[in-house]
């Protein structure tokens, strides 16, 4: 144990008792850049479909359909992984990711990645790129979010949107945390079938990734 | 068929001159009623949690289950309740549909689908509004397409195409049965 452990205890200890109750004033809200982006990419089209791999997050749901008034999938990848992890069969995602998602080929307009890729293995990560291009239309747009830091905390975000440049910061318990911090060359082989459209790089350290389906 | 409301009878109402409504199915004794009490019993109708419904419920008033229900549920231009103790394995189809219970089915609205806290659905959702309280659990997609009526559509043919995952959930739903209704504590 270090000196610094021994003032003070690790950010990940202070965090094992990490009720997931309503989100409070404590929660932090940040600035999104790429959120009105991926609107705007959006917002054209008619009766747009959208692939939210977050957790349900009501007012985001409200929010997304008075937006664009688009049909959305919430397909809670975070809940999967924390399954695999309790049960202990996290080699078995990717296979289970490649038959995760019911949608049609080239069926989804927009995909709300979030942060999922910065908690998967490699070969969990892959197949959710496969799977996430397969099921985006050309032109289609899919809005990432990656760390820059290792984090010591096994918590995940929930990102409930306020308005269109404004995301709240909610955190809750995961079963186990990042995996590792990915190069932006790691992240462009990862989703070698989409084109970068738009990157931004957060005062909180956060890099949002607008990316582009090629027509 | 349905039980009366008894919860929204004032205690200390007078009794009043108007007939006696069926008797309700769950127990509880009658109680004293005004006119405005009755009136607003006729608009009620509460479906207590001894029953089980198999089959296709259709209605022309403002709907809360507590039972279960199995089949389809047609309120088309009423507000349906799932009440905490309600189970529904169903297809749904109302004007506003709030769920404080479990659903499993897809549901259909033509103005807004509430899931409450601890409120579940796992279906689809048709709805130009839809909220869904922190809490509450829900799978499946939601749809609030701005097609003119698409819901009102919807809510008037329930039997049209299924999407395949709604295919999947009426399967897993038990099948209503073609004779209507059977009511059983």
């Amino acid at each position: 144990m270090g000196l610094l452990d021994r003032i003070a205890p690790r950010r990940n200890e202070l965090d094992v008792t990490p009720p997931s109750g309503p989100p409070t004033v404590d929660d932090p809200v940040f600035a999104t850049k790429a959120l009105r982006k991926f609107l705007a990419s959006l917002t054209a089209r008619e009766m747009p479909v959208l692939l939210d791999l977050g957790p349900v997050v009501g007012s985001n749901v409200s929010f997304f359909g008075e937006q664009l008034g688009c049909k959305i999938f919430v397909e809670d990848i975070f809940a999967d992984l924390d399954r695999h992890v309790r049960n202990g069969t996290v080699d078995e995602l990717p296979a289970f990711i490649h038959k995760r998602f019911p949608q049609a080929p080239e069926s989804v307009d927009g995909v709300l990645c979030w942060d999922i890729v910065d908690y998967l293995d490699r070969p969990a990560s892959q197949a959710l790129a496969e799977e996430v291009t397969r099921v985006l239309r050309p032109d289609g747009a899919l809005l990432g979010f990656f760390g820059t830091a290792q984090p010591r905390d096994t918590r995940y975000t929930k990102y409930i949107v306020i308005d269109e440049v404004n995301l709240k910061h909610k955190s809750y318990q995961a079963a186990r945390g990042r995996q590792a911090i990915l190069l932006n060359r790691d992240i462009l082989r990862l989703f070698s079938g989409l084109r970068v459209s738009d990157s931004f790089l957060l005062q909180n350290n956060l890099r949002e990734i607008l990316f582009r389906k090629p027509a | 068929m349905w039980k009366r409301d008894e919860a929204v009878r004032p205690a200390s109402g007078q009794p009043t001159a108007a007939p006696q409504p069926p008797a309700p199915i769950s127990a509880g004794g009658p109680a004293p009623r005004s006119e405005a009490g009755y009136q607003m019993e006729k608009d009620i109708v509460n479906i207590g949690k001894s029953v089980v419904i198999k089959g296709e419920l259709n209605g022309s008033e403002d709907l809360t289950i507590e039972g279960h229900v199995e089949g389809t549920i047609q309120l088309r231009d009423h507000v349906l309740t799932i009440g905490p103790n309600g189970k529904i394995k169903a297809q749904v189809f109302a004007k506003s549909v709030i769920v404080l219970g479990e659903v499993t089915g897809n549901v259909t609205a033509s103005e807004k689908v509430d899931i409450r806290d601890n409120g579940s659905v796992d279906g689809d959702i048709i709805s130009p509004r839809v909220a869904i309280a922190e809490g509450a659990h829900f799978r499946g997609s939601v749809d609030m397409q701005r097609k003119p009526g698409a819901a009102q559509a919807a809510t008037a043919k329930p039997a049209a195409t299924p999407t395949p995952q709604a295919q999947e959930k009426a399967a897993a739903a038990p099948q209503p049965q073609a004779a209507g209704q059977r009511v059983g504590a």
